[in-house]
């Protein structure tokens, strides 16, 4: 978390809105000036009032991830202006069923092999490619290069990997 | 005759002109709607983001503004950024069952002799892998099929 309440450095909102930044300006200490976009999307898709009461509505210990949070759906909306994240949301619920099936597949193989009722070797198929995929696999769904990472890596969740990817091919593409 | 104004100029206590461009995605029998996006986006956000699309992606967009604001309004901290984090969650515990499950399958192949204790464990994940389907409110889902 970053203060940029000193008296000679205002925080990237009060930059863009080009306003006084004051000790208690409640944008500074989660829009440090060094992250100038971070602000400007956040205001682009919601606008500073609207943070401002969404903020004001949080305790402090709360704000920090609800401003990432913010940040996060309003890079997503700004690549993405049909879907946002829902295009996301999509994406990974599709991923769930998938691995759902292959586990469910999975585990009849090895249900088949404990009670040794056929022989291995000859009928079942080559067991499918294991290697989980590395969630940065590349799925260009805003027309950008492969490999769109998280905007902002989700640090409320420590197993999450910050390179993974939630684009999808483009459904609603401009 | 005069058309019934939208919800959202209903909200905003305001005339419906007939090129009104919520019209089309906030009718008035469900003034709940704009509420939701107004309180999060407020009105001009949603006009400049509709305004920018195509009129065949609008309705779209307009569905995913409503999810998205319907998702902060019931978590302000997370949103559906919260959901997110949780399906990453559920991949990741998914990815590693398979694993497990897919390296004793390639092991049994290779030991074919071996004695196999029956399994039990195995299932405990499938019951938990889904999530509750995060469907937009609306009854255009095709996205999520």
């Amino acid at each position: 978390m970053a203060s940029s309440s000193s008296y000679n450095s205002p925080c990237a909102a009060c930059k863009f809105l080009r306003r006084k930044c004051t000790p208690g300006c409640i944008f500074a200490p989660y829009f440090p000036p060094e992250e100038p976009q971070k602000f400007a999307n956040v205001h682009k898709i919601f606008g500073a009032s609207n943070v401002t009461k969404l903020l004001n509505e949080l305790l402090p210990h709360q704000r920090e991830d609800a401003v990432n949070s913010l940040a996060y759906e309003a890079e997503a909306r700004v690549r993405d202006p049909v879907y946002g994240c829902v295009g996301a949301i999509s994406f990974l619920q599709r991923q769930v069923q998938r691995l759902q099936k292959e586990l469910e597949s999975a585990n009849a193989d090895l249900i088949r092999f404990a009670c040794n009722e056929i022989n291995p070797t000859a009928n079942l198929p080559p067991p499918p490619s294991i290697t989980p995929r590395p969630r940065s696999s590349s799925l260009g769904f805003y027309q950008q290069p492969p490999a769109f990472p998280l905007p902002y890596p989700l640090p409320w969740n420590d197993t999450s990997d910050p390179s993974g990817n939630i684009n999808d091919g483009g459904e609603g593409n401009m | 005759m005069i058309s019934p104004r939208c919800a959202a100029c209903k909200y905003l206590r305001r005339r419906c002109p007939s090129d009104c461009i919520f019209s089309l995605y906030f009718p008035p029998n469900d003034p709940q709607r704009f509420a939701c996006v107004h309180r999060i986006y407020g009105a001009s956000n949603v006009a400049k983001i509709l305004q920018q699309l195509p009129p065949n992606l609008r309705a779209q967009a307009a569905d995913t503004l409503y999810f998205e604001a319907h998702y902060r309004i019931q978590d302000p901290v997370y949103g559906c950024v919260g959901i997110i984090s949780q399906l990453y969650q559920q991949i990741h515990n998914a990815e590693s069952e398979l694993a497990k499950t897919q390296a004793e399958i390639a092991f049994l192949n290779c030991n074919p002799q071996e004695e196999v204790q029956p399994i039990e464990a195995n299932y405990s994940n499938f019951n938990n892998l889904l999530p509750n389907q995060y469907c937009p409110p609306s009854t255009q889902n095709s996205w999520f099929n």
